[in-house]
């Protein structure tokens, strides 16, 4: 029944905000070490999906969800504690929100709350993880000052690089580059292409080039509904669905 | 032409006396603290400062006078002292869950309580605590008079917990959302969400909030004159009568002589008081602008 494969299966997954359904009979499978990109306009139901997947969704006070999500084959509502869940499945959003502490706190945040105390892992995770996320170079030297202080696209590579910390199976991507320049949007995306050896990746986008740039495989939601789900290439040359074709193509959205 | 001009001069006017407003009350506060010291001065003409400060007998009508305020700053402290020790800790807490963990509902009854308790007049206060308060505290501790520093404590505490609570609660709730998302993201729990980054983030607002309380304890008179028995003696513990700077002026100022060294000595009190709650005020914005920063 379970396929080793899939990091996340998605099983006739609904949400809804008290009257508005945010997702609609949601079915889809995310494989182990892919970049899987989710593309779509807005409130199409992207960012949902993605809270979903490590029910940050939770936090909103009007929402059900039905259905389920498993995470290699463990239902992630009734089959494990939700803050080993976040552990497991990081999230970095959409603006760069670095906690109003330094920058080595602000790596080893997620280790602290798990109660790690040891002065030798914490520094060894805070060079690992700065440097997967292509950051230590910038800041080794000033690892005490305020995380504040750094600019837009270094903030969103600590904010990458403090997911990394608690060595975590998934990231989640909500939206990274929104708020970045192009040169630092072209590191993001080059993070992420080695990121993925190593971890599963989960990219939400509302820049359709993106997701081809750096997507394997790509679903199209529209309105709560996810309409394709296939290998990137083959969405971007020959989608199955044209509403999928006139979004790719900039007819709307 | 003409409706151009008047307009020009309908703005002049309403500048200039707003601008009025503003500098009156700069200058009557700094004329009231004039007559502070104008008033509070001539009692140094026959006493000297340290004396005054640190003499530990408080006699002003008996032949020769002797004006030592060194009790009433000491009561003063033990029942502000005793006051911050309840209500900064229950204060803070209430703060962080009316802000953090209450229900809407709840929260909005908790904050409308608050303010009701920052709407009862102090002497109904002290009223309460000088009949409930007091014969419950001499029978706790089968002590001769109820009427103590401890007494002042708690019914100053509840005073100071709607300023503490009200003040630390905006700050709290002006920590922004993404920082609580972000902590719960990697996988803090509720509670570690809130004690390590919201009241980290919240920390100088938290501690203007409780200067701030302690400021409007170390001010207040009527309720601690009711509840405290008034004795100006220097305190050795919580559980005997003291007397506070601002007792002391509002007991005495009626019976004294106008332009007389006790007049004086009441006044020089006042400037005493005026300094501490200005250095407390000082530090309150310190951290609120550091806060805001």
């Amino acid at each position: 029944m379970v396929n080793p494969q899939h990091k996340f299966s998605v099983r006739n997954f609904n949400v809804h905000y008290d009257h508005f359904s945010a997702l609609r009979n949601l079915n889809l499978e995310i494989n182990a070490n892919e970049i899987f990109t989710v593309i779509g306009p807005a409130n199409s139901g992207k960012t949902t999906f993605l809270n979903s997947l490590n029910r940050l969704i939770d936090l909103v006070p009007a929402s059900r969800c039905s259905g389920e999500i498993l995470l290699d084959g463990i239902d992630i509502r009734a089959g494990m504690e939700v803050e080993t869940l976040r552990r497991k499945v990081g999230i970095v959003f959409a603006l760069p929100l670095p906690l109003p502490i330094s920058i080595f706190e602000n790596v080893v945040f997620g280790l602290r709350m798990q109660g790690v105390r040891d002065l030798r892992r914490l520094n060894q995770a805070v060079e690992r993880s700065l440097r997967e996320s292509y950051l230590w170079d910038e800041v080794k030297d000033r690892l005490s000052t305020p995380a504040m202080n750094l600019s837009g696209g270094q903030q969103q590579r600590l904010c990458t690089a403090r997911i990394l910390a608690g060595q975590p199976d998934v990231l989640l991507f909500d939206e990274p580059t929104s708020g970045l320049d192009p040169i630092s949007t072209a590191r993001i995306e080059e993070t992420l292409l080695i990121l993925k050896k190593k971890y599963t990746v989960v990219l939400v986008t509302n820049n359709v080039a993106q997701a081809a740039r750096v997507g394997e495989r790509t679903a199209f939601f529209l309105m709560g509904e996810m309409i394709e789900v296939s290998e990137t290439g083959k969405m971007f040359t020959t989608p199955a669905d044209t509403r999928t074709g006139d979004y790719i193509t900039g007819k709307f959205g | 032409m003409k409706s151009v001009q008047a307009r020009k001069l309908k703005e002049w006017v309403i500048e200039k006396s707003i601008l009025l407003s503003g500098i009156f009350s700069v200058v009557f506060v700094l004329l009231i603290f004039l007559f502070l010291l104008r008033e509070g001065f001539s009692l140094f003409r026959g006493e000297s400062v340290i004396d005054f400060l640190f003499g530990k007998s408080w006699y002003p009508i008996s032949d020769p006078p002797r004006f030592g305020i060194l009790p009433l700053i000491l009561g003063s402290l033990l029942v502000t002292l005793g006051a911050a020790a309840i209500s900064v800790p229950i204060g803070i807490a209430a703060a962080l869950f009316i802000a953090e963990i209450a229900p809407l509902r709840l929260r909005e009854a908790l904050k409308a309580g608050i303010e009701l308790l920052a709407a009862i007049p102090s002497v109904v206060i002290g009223f309460i605590g000088m009949i409930t308060l007091g014969p419950w505290i001499k029978n706790l501790f089968n002590i001769p008079t109820g009427l103590t520093a401890l007494t002042g404590s708690v019914t100053l505490a509840f005073m100071a917990m709607p300023t503490i609570v009200s003040i630390a609660e905006d700050a709290i709730t002006a920590v922004p959302r993404q920082y609580r998302e972000a902590a719960i993201a990697m996988g803090a729990t509720q509670w570690q969400t809130t004690w390590r980054i919201v009241a980290r983030a919240a920390r100088p607002g938290m501690l203007a909030a409780v200067m701030l309380g302690i400021g409007r304890v170390i001010g207040e008179t009527m309720a601690v004159m009711m509840v405290t028995g008034n004795a100006a003696v220097i305190p050795t513990g919580f559980l005997q009568p003291v007397r506070t700077l601002t007792a002391t002026i509002a007991a005495e100022m009626g019976e004294s002589v106008q332009g007389g060294p006790h007049y004086a000595a009441l006044f020089a009190i006042g400037i005493v008081l005026f300094i501490i709650t200005f250095l407390i005020n000082g530090v309150a914005d310190l951290f609120l602008h550091r806060s805001r920063r």
